[in-house]
């Protein structure tokens, strides 16, 4: 008890230090259940209202669900893209003795460190030739190619952990490359599967620049671009339906959180025993 | 099976490990490749089984040519000194897992996997993974891996390195055990000389990427070829010294002993420098051939006692006898050795 006693100072101060944050926290929740007078913070009645965009569409805009669909769309086949090719190209460059090995590493690190938003200008020119510009499957393969990088090595750090002795077994035992891969090794590298794919997933759900500048409008329009459309009109200036719209967009990633939580702190403890 | 290593050889880019070797594993029989490590054993292993893709030269099972055939199909069992079992699979799953990729019916693969837990002993331990297994436990799910799709020939690399030394002889009769039960022909690679010499029906040496000599356990031990198999083979190891040959005896240099010309060696010309080796157990209270010296260390093993005797030209020899009181450190004494027992090598290290 008196560790309790002694720490109180600093639990104060770390208090302080982190109301304006919390607060901020709170007024995103209470605002879009209460209306308060203006000039005020106190709210005085319960409301409803700020969520009515859930079941109303107003003229000129995109059904909410219709754009949640697009998010969830957007995010998930990111994500599934990103796995995917990421763990082959892994298991690639750090097993098979492929030519250029060394020159795709690098590559891969440099393309890793590169500034996606350089590149806008000549991915937005390419995808109006092919005619995937305001296309979902157009931002889709953009992101996906921008996050593989990552990936990739990420993949690549899993793999080199598995041993050796496995496929040699694997392949001892009368299985092909492939199934050695697919039945020995990918299941040595689970946590790393799952890690990527919830990463990727969040980077692609909170993406913003790439559906704002190459489909900003029609139907493949995401929540992120839903909600800055939401600030830029001027006419219907609507602080909580903002905030309303905020909460409905993060409610998903602090679901996941909650639930996975667990798996991603363990995400670095796979691996084999030896 | 019979394997036979047509002058095999392997190199990596610019390193040449191994070049014409050839070396016969007869069907049924147990050999094991013993050297130092780097001497190319394991390479040796490898091209067997196909994990190293040979430079030239052939290997054959049997009569066919398994040198251009890939691993899948040469039907090789391995055990790996890391045992390499499949971490996400259950006992009965990594057992199971050759049959299975030969797409085998699911009452066969269950009746063969049963059969092979039983022959090495884990039938109770099926539903476990392997980390919830002990070293000799794993090792016996991995020879039972390796066993269960009858190979052709089952290779085993230093498959005791990482166990305890109690377990380690309780899995040297059980692999030799398992061995002979299955009538399977196979190959151990090692560089400890007492799992050789315990375990095989031959014992091919290595050094350098070349085979020394191949012999049974008893005559490899009994006859060495060179001053290298006879250092390599026994525990405690053979003393070195140098001498000379002089009027049919040998004379120990710098020191005046003078032992007796063994009766299997020819008789080098007078002035020869040779080495002759002498086993601890062939020196101490009998024999015909005095030597003198001062006990310079004393080592108790409980039934025996191991003494280092060094020399008047600082030579040390090593004796090892029955447990006695009556010699300590230091004392000077007069022991003999059986000159029959003498090995003489040349100053190259072949034998003479």
């Amino acid at each position: 008890m008196t560790g309790h006693l002694k720490s109180w100072p600093i639990v104060l101060a770390l208090s302080i230090l982190s109301a304006p944050l919390v607060l901020m926290y709170a007024y995103l929740f209470i605002d879009t259940f209460t209306n308060a007078p203006p000039g005020s913070f106190i709210p005085n009645e319960f409301t409803l209202e700020h969520w009515t965009f859930l079941w109303h569409t107003p003229p000129g805009r995109l059904s909410i669900w219709r754009v949640t669909l697009n998010s969830l769309m957007f995010a998930t086949s990111t994500a599934t893209l990103v796995v995917v090719v990421s763990s082959m190209a892994g298991y690639v460059l750090s097993r098979l003795n492929v030519p250029a090995r060394g020159f795709f590493l690098a590559g891969v690190m440099v393309l890793h460190a590169f500034p996606a938003i350089t590149l806008i200008v000549a991915i937005f020119l390419v995808l109006q030739i092919v005619g995937l510009y305001n296309t979902l499957i157009g931002v889709i393969l953009v992101k996906a190619a921008i996050d593989m990088p990552l990936g990739i090595w990420l993949m690549k750090g899993f793999y080199d952990t598995v041993p050796w002795e496995i496929e040699m077994a694997g392949i001892q035992d009368g299985a092909s490359r492939f199934t050695v891969w697919r039945k020995l090794v990918l299941p040595q590298v689970k946590p790393g599967i799952f890690a990527l794919g919830l990463f990727a997933f969040l980077l692609g759900w909170g993406e913003f620049i790439l559906p704002q500048v190459l489909a900003p409008s029609g139907n493949a329009q995401v929540l992120s671009v839903y909600l800055a459309a939401l600030i830029a009109d001027d006419n219907n200036f609507d602080m909580a339906l903002f905030k309303s719209v905020g909460l409905f967009y993060i409610a998903p990633v602090l679901i996941l959180f909650f639930f996975f939580q667990s798996y991603l702190m363990n995400i670095y403890g796979g691996g084999t025993k030896g | 099976m019979r394997i036979l290593l047509d002058k095999f050889s392997k190199s990596f880019g610019d390193v040449r490990v191994i070049e014409d070797m050839t070396l016969e594993i007869k069907d049924g029989e147990m050999l094991a490749l013993l050297g130092p490590s780097g001497c190319g054993k394991s390479t040796t292993l490898f091209a067997i089984c196909g994990i190293h893709k040979v430079t030239g030269g052939r290997i054959l099972f049997g009569d066919r040519d398994m040198t251009g055939v890939p691993s899948q199909e040469r039907n090789v069992g391995v055990v790996f000194q890391s045992y390499a079992l499949y971490p996400h699979m259950t006992v009965a799953e990594n057992i199971a897992f050759p049959l299975r990729i030969r797409k085998l019916p699911e009452a066969e693969v269950k009746r063969q996997m049963e059969e092979m837990a039983n022959l090495v002993h884990i039938e109770a331990l099926l539903d476990r993974r392997p980390a919830e297994l002990s070293g000799g436990q794993q090792q016996r799910v991995a020879l039972a891996r390796a066993l269960v799709r009858r190979p052709n020939v089952l290779l085993l690399d230093e498959p005791l390195a990482n166990l305890d030394a109690k377990l380690r002889l309780e899995m040297r009769s059980e692999i030799r055990r398992i061995q002979l039960e299955t009538g399977i022909t196979a190959i151990l690679v090692t560089h400890d000389q007492v799992e050789a010499m315990s375990m095989c029906d031959r014992i091919a040496i290595m050094n350098a990427g070349e085979i020394i000599q191949i012999a049974t356990p008893q005559e490899m031990y009994r006859n060495p070829r060179t001053a290298f198999v006879a250092g390599f083979l026994g525990n405690p190891p053979i003393a070195f010294i140098e001498a000379e040959a002089r009027g049919g005896m040998l004379a120990v240099k710098d020191a005046d002993i003078r032992l007796p010309m063994p009766a299997n060696a020819t008789t080098p010309p007078d002035g020869t420098p040779v080495i002759v080796g002498i086993r601890p157990e062939n020196l101490g209270r009998d024999g015909d051939a005095p030597i003198r010296g001062r006990i310079s260390f004393v080592e108790t093993q409980g039934r025996e006692n191991l003494y280092d005797l060094t020399l008047a030209n600082g030579s040390v020899l090593r004796s090892i006898q029955r447990e006695s009181d009556d010699v300590s450190l230091n004392d000077e004494v007069e022991w003999r050795v059986r000159s029959d027992q003498l090995f003489l090598f040349a100053q190259n290290g072949e034998r003479l």
